[in-house]
């Protein structure tokens, strides 16, 4: 069954052009990794999807109604939620907080302050801490924990791994699998090729704000990836 | 002697500033709006409360029932209609909004009332002198022991409701950052509107009870919005424990400034204020960008 579906999406910052015409579909329980270079698009499509974002064009379907004009709060309560790219957690309020402040706005569901805690056992010993005083690692544990405590139905996380060690990285994903072997619908942007290709079940490369290579993660090879990554193929047409 | 009573007038009457610069404090600290209205606004509330105990002979206390709720509504209403609006446009154009809704009100009350001053304390009979005496030459006034006592549960009580309820996390949370409060579901206008209800009413209830201890006119405003800033200076922005701190360091610099001499009120509380600005101006590190911080820092 199709969760979201995009259409034909346009989204701009000013002048600068940064989803050109996307379509995409994804179905319940999907895994899909949106892979592609810095300025790519790649956030910008993210935060149109939650609604952080106007789309300028195009439309946005989550399980079949049309929420492209519904704001980023009511896309959340129908259970839309975005671990955004930098954890912008709020820093002045503690751990347990920040949870219970998208507990408090969300959809009801298995997903609580006691199951989070399990899923993410590092957040224990810090729930009483200060957001901002937590290393990177728990910060994006906190961050992936406080889009989880809504219970969304489409999860999506916005470069988990960015400025990790690659130990934290390590427990991140561990916690993703475990959420993608419980049947989650995740749309993830990763830089890391390799980790994107090895959680997801499908994967999307951007270019220039559109899409230039769509399939199963598991008919891709790294080369492919790279070559639509870097554009390589349009550089060998225009120069043939 | 004399200096004891007077220290403790003075903490008492800096409840009452803790009480008028809070809302101040709260609205700045939610929206990052300086509400150049704020004196204003309360004043406003006090002319109502007037007008009710003139037309009724109904107790101002009670009084107080309808006016802060009509105050609340009119909080939201001027940040739906007016301020969110202006903070659209960056952050100065709240303050240029504020400070013509300040004279709008002014007038207003003005071409209503008059410029008569008023006071409420005829309404509340005995309650505007009565006092407890604690020892043979110390007496504490009733009613500026009331108002300090509503000062600390007041901001006691926003203290907690910040700290300790669902919507009160959901204003921490759009105060820190607006944008991610709506990806974790909270509807951020709203939020605004209920904070911006919230200051206002604050302010009704600091205006009422100034109108029962003292004398006002339509102009008192801009005086009372002084005396707010200088509390909220003093105690830090952003801390209600802070804010009844600054209240009370104020109202004792000017019932001391008093004691010293007549005309001493309200110099004695400007220079402490000043005091304390140039000291955290110091303390904040600006002495190395020269020029008159470094000279108020003592750095010169």
């Amino acid at each position: 069954m199709t969760l979201l579906a995009v259409e034909r999406l346009d989204a701009r910052h000013g002048l600068l052009q940064a989803v050109r015409g996307v379509d995409l579909e994804v179905a319940q329980g999907e895994t899909l990794a949106l892979v592609g270079a810095n300025g790519a698009g790649k956030t910008t499509l993210l935060r149109t999807i939650a609604g952080a974002h106007r789309a300028a064009a195009g439309r946005i379907f989550f399980e079949g109604a049309d929420v492209t004009a519904v704001p980023a709060y009511e896309r959340l309560r129908a259970g839309i939620a975005l671990v955004p790219e930098g954890r912008r957690l709020f820093t002045d309020m503690t751990v347990k907080e920040n949870l219970q402040v998208a507990a408090a706005h969300g959809r009801a569901g298995p997903w609580t302050l006691d199951t989070v805690v399990e899923a993410f056992p590092l957040l224990r010993q810090r729930l009483a801490s200060r957001a901002g005083n937590l290393s990177g690692g728990e910060q994006q544990a906190t961050a992936i924990g406080r889009a989880l405590m809504t219970n969304p139905k489409l999860l999506l996380l916005d470069e988990v791994s960015l400025g990790l060690a690659p130990i934290a990285v390590d427990a991140v994903y561990r916690s993703l699998e475990t959420l993608i072997a419980g049947g989650a619908t995740i749309v993830l942007v990763e830089q890391d090729i390799g980790r994107a290709l090895a959680v997801a079940t499908r994967v999307a490369c951007l270019l220039e704000g559109r899409i230039v290579l769509e399939g199963p993660a598991k008919d891709m090879t790294r080369e492919r990836v790279t070559e639509a990554y870097f554009g390589l193929r349009r550089v060998q047409q225009a120069a043939s | 002697m004399i200096w004891l009573t007077q220290f403790i007038n003075g903490v008492l009457l800096g409840g009452y500033y803790a009480l008028l610069a809070c809302g101040l404090s709260f609205m700045f600290g939610v929206m990052r709006i300086i509400n150049l209205a704020h004196g204003d606004l309360a004043i406003l509330a006090a002319c109502l409360a007037f007008v009710f105990a003139d037309t009724t002979g109904i107790s101002p206390f009670v009084a107080l029932i309808g006016v802060i709720p009509l105050m609340a509504g009119i909080g939201w209403l001027l940040q739906r209609t007016m301020l969110e609006r202006s903070l659209r446009a960056g952050l100065l154009v709240p303050l240029l909004t504020t400070f013509g809704l300040a004279i709008v009100i002014e007038n207003g009350l003005f071409e209503y009332l008059g410029a008569d001053s008023r006071s409420l304390a005829p309404y509340i009979g005995d309650f505007a002198y009565d006092s407890w005496a604690i020892t043979g030459n110390i007496y504490i006034g009733s009613l500026a022991a009331l108002i300090f006592a509503v000062a600390v549960v007041v901001l006691g009580g926003l203290k907690l409701f910040l700290g300790h309820t669902s919507l009160g996390r959901a204003i921490r949370a759009t105060a820190a950052d607006p944008d991610t409060a709506e990806l974790v579901g909270i509807n951020a206008r709203a939020v605004y509107a209920i904070a911006a209800a919230i200051a206002v009413a604050l302010a009704g209830l600091a205006g009422v009870f100034l109108a029962m201890r003292e004398t006002f006119s339509p102009y008192s405003g801009p005086t009372q919005l002084i005396f707010a800033f200088e509390a909220v200076v003093i105690g830090g922005i952003g801390s209600l424990s802070g804010t009844l701190v600054g209240g009370i360091v104020l109202g004792v610099a000017q019932t001391f400034g008093a004691q010293i001499d007549p005309q001493g009120f309200l110099i004695s509380g400007h220079v402490v204020f000043l005091a304390v600005l140039a000291g955290r101006v110091g303390l904040a590190g600006v002495v190395n960008r020269g020029g008159f911080r470094r000279f108020l820092a003592g750095k010169s």
